[in-house]
């Protein structure tokens, strides 16, 4: 373990890739990104990498698949209208079991929208873009340390899964500085030991049949691709089961609860604080993992609370699973900002209270 | 203890090193801290402004509403950050390039002529040196032993010449 230095969002997450094992990075400049690539330019040659600037963004997807299929350990960023062009290839990785690491550094859409923060690409991201039956796992840091820690461990767990794991983060997060201390880097697997690790991949046979292998996604046959999907979402189901991820404050006593992810749990939590010294008990719940979404999690919540308050900084794409995680147990209303507009913790607590004395509380 | 501030400026003044040295000093002092640059389709000449907080306790918000301090390089990001201060709070104004007094009288007010003082030492560029040293002095947020630390290790790799010549600007103006 290193000691605590300041960085900026996209060169920790950055760093977080190279010392998770990242050896390949294909990408394509966007505001509030453009700190990710430049860093990895930088230092992924240096340090036994590969870096490539592609055309766009469905050609660095697509360079994903590829590298991804021959056993690398990959990286790809982009920001909202970025990760959109992106989405077809997403299909294609899952389809094909293809471990890749995703980050989006949000901004404000829809259209090429605004370079602001926001968290409008929620059901872009959970729901996903690309066609057919497939799931991606998505977790949502809240400060620069947890997603240097999400980042490095994606790169895990994205082999384990031979799936995609998607980093959800946005402007704030990638452009802001904050102490972090980062892990220790993991080897990189030499390209002869791959088959190694990963016996699927395909590293070339010679002239040993045996060792042939295929990763594809077509599937002509009906029966066949049937049969796929079916074992991919036997997978999909375990990954949720081992995947979900919540942190929880004081919702077991709560007046109110707020449901926040990443940036916007951030200021909620300053909020709740003020709204303390209003004698308002707020809690908060704050999903990790918006796929699996923290469902259960909402059990917990005491049945004194008046009212749920889902935090968004969107037209409130996260309310659908609090709905679910609700179960029709609590009224739930909306608190947001969105088109790259962020509300300041005063904001957050005085809309709060107002909701709070309306529903009677 | 925990200092909200807003160093603001144009696009080229070194506004983001100031707020970046700050944290870096509050690292160096065990202290929690977060550094949030204004973005945007930025350059030089334009608006450029940071928030940087310094806290003994862990930082929820990076966002801040109100502000102990507020460090104004120019006209337009005294008029924009002045009405932020908490009453009591402090308020640093480059008054080489802002010819026009705060309103506020409820705050304390340091006018330092940041870039009058840089000019004399012959080098334009460092007002930004003297203002984070004005900075230090007044607040005393992060202790200037920490900030001259920190000065030495950003411009170390650029030879001593530089080092020299940015102490030498951090420690021109005493409140």
């Amino acid at each position: 373990m290193s000691k605590k230095v300041l960085m900026k969002g996209n060169e920790a997450f950055s760093e977080a890739a190279i010392r998770g094992g990242c050896r390949y990075y294909f990408g394509y400049p966007i505001t509030p990104q453009n700190e990710v690539p430049e860093y990895m330019s930088r230092e992924l040659p240096k340090r036994g990498g590969y870096f490539i600037q592609a055309e766009s963004e469905i050609s660095a997807v697509n360079m994903a698949y590829g590298a991804g299929a021959a056993g690398g350990r990959v990286f790809i960023t982009s920001s909202s209208p970025g990760i959109a062009l992106m989405q077809e290839g997403f299909s294609f990785l899952c389809s094909a079991e293809v471990p890749t690491v995703i980050l989006n550094v949000a901004r404000g859409g829809p259209g090429i929208g605004t370079i602001q923060p926001s968290q409008a690409d929620y059901f872009q991201a959970t729901r996903g873009g690309g066609n057919g039956d497939y799931m991606i796992p998505v977790f949502a840091p809240s400060s620069i340390q947890e997603g240097v820690d999400l980042v490095y461990e994606a790169m895990e767990l994205s082999d384990k899964w031979q799936n995609p794991i998607y980093i959800l983060t946005d402007g704030i997060l990638g452009q802001m500085m904050e102490p972090v201390v980062l892990p220790d880097q993991v080897p990189f697997v030499d390209s002869k030991d791959i088959r190694k690790h990963k016996p699927w991949a395909i590293t070339g046979y010679g002239d040993d049949d045996s060792k042939k292998n295929v990763v594809k996604s077509l599937r002509l046959a009906a029966e066949e691709l049937e049969k796929h999907i079916q074992s991919l979402f036997a997978k999909y189901e375990k990954a949720e089961k081992e995947l979900v991820r919540v942190e929880t404050i004081d919702i077991e006593d709560a007046d109110v609860v707020i449901v926040a992810f990443g940036t916007m749990a951030r200021i909620a939590k300053e909020a709740i604080e003020l709204l303390a010294e209003q004698n308002i008990k707020a809690g908060l719940l704050r999903p990790i993992s918006l796929r699996p979404f923290p469902y259960e999690a909402f059990n917990k919540i005491s049945n004194r609370t008046k009212v749920i308050i889902s935090a968004e900084l969107s037209m409130g794409q996260m309310m659908q699973d609090v709905k679910l995680g609700v179960n029709n147990r609590f009224p739930i209303k909306l608190l947001n900002r969105t088109g790259g507009m962020i509300p300041t913790p005063l904001e957050i607590a005085e809309r709060t209270k107002k909701i709070f004395e309306e529903i009677g509380g | 203890m925990k200092s909200k501030m807003f160093f603001a400026g144009l696009g080229g003044q070194g506004i983001m090193l100031m707020g970046q040295m700050v944290a870096s000093a509050a690292i160096h002092e065990d202290k929690e801290t977060t550094f949030l640059p204004s973005y945007g389709p930025e350059m030089r000449g334009g608006t450029a402004n940071c928030t940087v907080i310094v806290s003994d306790k862990p930082i929820s918000s990076p966002q801040i509403s109100e502000s102990d301090c507020v460090v104004a390089m120019t006209l337009p990001s005294m008029l924009k950050f002045e009405p932020t201060l908490k009453p009591g709070g402090i308020l640093l104004i480059n008054s080489s390039l802002i010819h026009q007094s705060a309103k506020r009288t409820d705050i304390d007010i340091f006018e330092v002529p940041a870039s009058d003082l840089a000019a004399e030492l012959g080098n334009s560029r460092v007002a930004n040196m003297v203002m984070l040293g004005a900075f230090a002095r007044t607040t005393n947020i992060v202790s200037s032993a920490e900030l001259e630390k920190v000065i030495r290790e950003t411009f170390g790799s650029k030879g001593d010449d530089l080092v020299q010549l940015n102490l030498k600007a951090f420690n021109l103006w005493n409140p």
